[in-house]
């Protein structure tokens, strides 16, 4: 089967080329040895079935970055290569599209965005273009599909070209700069409405306050449409489930195997939050606890990409995030985290260094709440008063700083500095940030859930030997010494592996003091990730990155909750 | 004309690239985003305490930290 791949820069639109070329069999993967995410796809070329690869958007084919390693490497196996150019950025494209004629692979040119460099008033000469590049051109629009049949049909033509040779870098800036000058012409255009907002939203001042306007408009939208999937879905599909487990867990009896996969039975029913068994709370928990907020995440995420705002609130972030020891794309864990932790954690992927991800990584779990766990701090807390709820995310918030410019100086690595091109904003078409929303929630169900499965077997089987209890005796003494804890409080701690909302609510029966409660409700945030959480990680920061994550968890925890002892109740 | 680097700068002023003060590595990368020699630059923003530095160019922004503001030399121009 031939290999058709398609290369670019970044933001060009190369996506939605695929999207239209491929159909609906796609599949997304890390590249092998990397957590740069591939797309594969099939086309028709010729009447005979041809793989198509999307590779990652690279500037030129000397990579500066894993992403456009990966791009180099993918362009090897091509037996025939597209070319997306952006027509609004030709003089910057061409670099690129020369580097891929010299290596001699059947190119064809497609100069995509067509429509909204007519719109800037940039038009480009196709038929001269043809000649100088020596291959086919044709002008594409990827989000309406406007000339890609022109282009499949063109790809029967596609050659090595006939004009361009091997030359130095030197010489390839010079031949860029004379074929943008002889096929393009711009005219000049007025300012528009949408070039005054585009402004305005990274100006630091105004850049400020509209990012603050989107981020809550993303929080309600991602809010509305998770608890919208939940009650209208994925509730009265374990509705038609429930009766199915009741036949199991008579079938059973009672006994460890009904411990383990139902669990206990509360008042004679299967409750999905409290059961904790692997068939009931196991498929419970992360297909309609998890899942409906990860489909309502990335469905966000990507029209905030398709549109073009995340690089100027990356922008706008950087300030902050650098100082930590990241850039400005730190900001998305943190965003993503705050609705769950498991995306927030495989969105570390955006940053480019092993110092920087393990920094990201290690911070949101350290210090940013889920949604469900910030429900149940407000519905834990709250009635003691506000001001011990905002204790606990001052304190958070202040973990998340402190440690932040600690990592960045004690973890070995570098930081690059920002640097990125901010795409003009741009409407995000249905079909493509369907297609996205979709590749990534098939991602996250490979990736995440059979660990997920696994974690809470390996849990359940610790509690049905007894093993939990015996921690819960052996830190005891810790709780209570060095937090002022009630013992009790070990087990909802330990629980909180599990579950770090439900374990929220295991400590209100305990009648402490809101002071006790402030200390185990914080520490219960930093001291470890939930399962789900730990199972991305792991993949995410390998073995040894996870050791040491853990290590600075679980130091903080002690920590804050022995100085936050001390503060609130003193010796 | 007067020779400074992009991050001296303010916002609204233009510079014309002279050249680059860096490694090979780094000046690909400013080159392939749009920023090579004999290119105006505007700046569009410089954001506050330490942040980063927006520059347009060829009608695109593009956002860089003040490390690498401070390596590209540019003629102001008026």
């Amino acid at each position: 089967m031939k290999t058709v791949v398609l290369m670019g820069n970044p933001n060009v639109g190369k996506s939605g080329i695929f999207s239209r070329l491929t159909g609906t069999r796609v599949i997304t993967s890390n590249y092998p040895g990397t957590t740069v995410d591939v797309s594969r796809g099939v086309m028709r070329l010729l009447d005979a079935p041809a793989e198509v690869i999307d590779a990652p958007g690279t500037y030129s084919l000397t990579p500066t970055n894993p992403a456009e390693e990966v791009a180099t490497a993918i362009l090897a196996q091509a037996d025939l290569v597209i070319n997306v150019v952006d027509a609004t950025n030709l003089e910057r494209n061409l670099y690129l599209t020369l580097e891929i004629l010299e290596r001699g692979v059947p190119t064809v040119v497609a100069l995509n965005l067509w429509d909204e460099a007519g719109h800037q008033g940039i038009t480009i000469d196709v038929a001269r273009l043809e000649h100088l590049l020596g291959v086919p051109v044709v002008p594409t629009v990827g989000l309406s599909g406007q000339g890609i049949r022109e282009l499949v049909e063109r790809l029967s033509e596609a050659a090595p070209s006939g004009t361009i040779r091997p030359m130095s870098e030197e010489e390839r800036w010079a031949a860029v700069g004379r074929i943008t000058g002889a096929v393009q012409t711009i005219t000049h255009r007025h300012h528009t409405l949408r070039d005054r907002f585009a402004e305005a939203s990274i100006r630091p001042v105004s850049g400020f306050f509209i990012a603050l306007v989107v981020i809550a408009a993303a929080f309600l939208a991602v809010r509305a449409i998770g608890e919208g999937l939940i009650s209208f879905i994925f509730e009265p599909l374990f509705d038609l489930y429930t009766p199915v487990a009741m036949r199991i867990s008579d079938a059973l009896g009672p006994g460890i195997l009904h411990e383990i996969l139902i669990g206990h039975l509360i008042d004679g029913e299967i409750d999905y939050v409290q059961s904790m068994g692997l068939l009931t709370t196991g498929l419970f928990v992360p297909f309609a606890m998890v899942l409906p907020y990860i489909v309502a995440f990335y469905l966000i995420l990507s029209i905030l990409e398709d549109t073009g705002y995340l690089p100027r609130l990356a922008t706008l972030a950087d300030t902050f995030f650098h100082r930590l020891g990241m850039h400005g794309y730190g900001i998305i864990p943190v965003f993503l985290g705050f609705g769950c932790n498991v995306p927030g954690a495989l969105a570390t992927r955006m940053l480019e260094t092993k110092k920087q991800r393990f920094i990201a990584a290690t911070l949101m779990s350290l210090a940013v709440p889920c949604m469900a766990q910030i429900a149940m701090i407000f519905g834990a807390i709250g009635p003691f008063g506000m001001r011990y709820v905002v204790l606990v995310f001052a304190t958070l918030a202040f973990v998340y700083i402190v440690v932040g410019l600690l990592l960045n100086r004690v973890v070995p690595g570098e930081c690059p500095e920002i640097f990125l091109e901010i795409p003009p904003y741009r409407m995000p078409g249905l079909r493509a940030t369907a297609t996205k929303t979709w590749m990534r929630v098939r991602g996250f169900i490979g990736e995440a859930i059979p660990y997920l499965f696994l974690g809470i077997l390996l849990v359940n089987l610790l509690h049905a030997v007894g093993f939990l209890e015996w921690l819960a005796l052996v830190f005891a003494p810790l709780m209570e010494v060095w937090l002022g804890l009630p013992a009790e409080a070990t087990a909802a701690l330990l629980v909180g592996f599990l579950r770090k909302d439900l374990a929220v609510g295991m400590l209100v029966p305990l009648g402490m003091m809101p002071e006790q409660l402030v200390i185990a409700v914080t520490m219960l945030s930093i001291y470890f990730p939930c399962v789900a959480t730990f199972v991305v990680l792991l993949k995410e920061l390998g073995v040894r990155g996870m050791i040491a994550a853990t290590g600075v968890m679980v130091t903080t925890a002690l920590l804050v909750g022995g100085a936050l002892r001390v503060l609130l109740i003193g010796f | 004309m007067e020779e400074t680097t992009l991050l001296d700068l303010e916002p609204g002023m233009r510079g014309t690239v002279t050249r680059f003060a860096g490694t090979p590595g780094f000046v690909r990368k400013l080159r392939t985003i749009g920023i090579r020699e004999g290119k105006t630059l505007t700046v569009v923003a410089k954001h506050p305490l330490g942040g980063p530095v927006v520059v347009e160019v060829n009608g695109r922004e593009v956002t860089l930290g003040r490390g690498m503001a401070r390596r590209v030399i540019v003629d102001v121009v008026a």
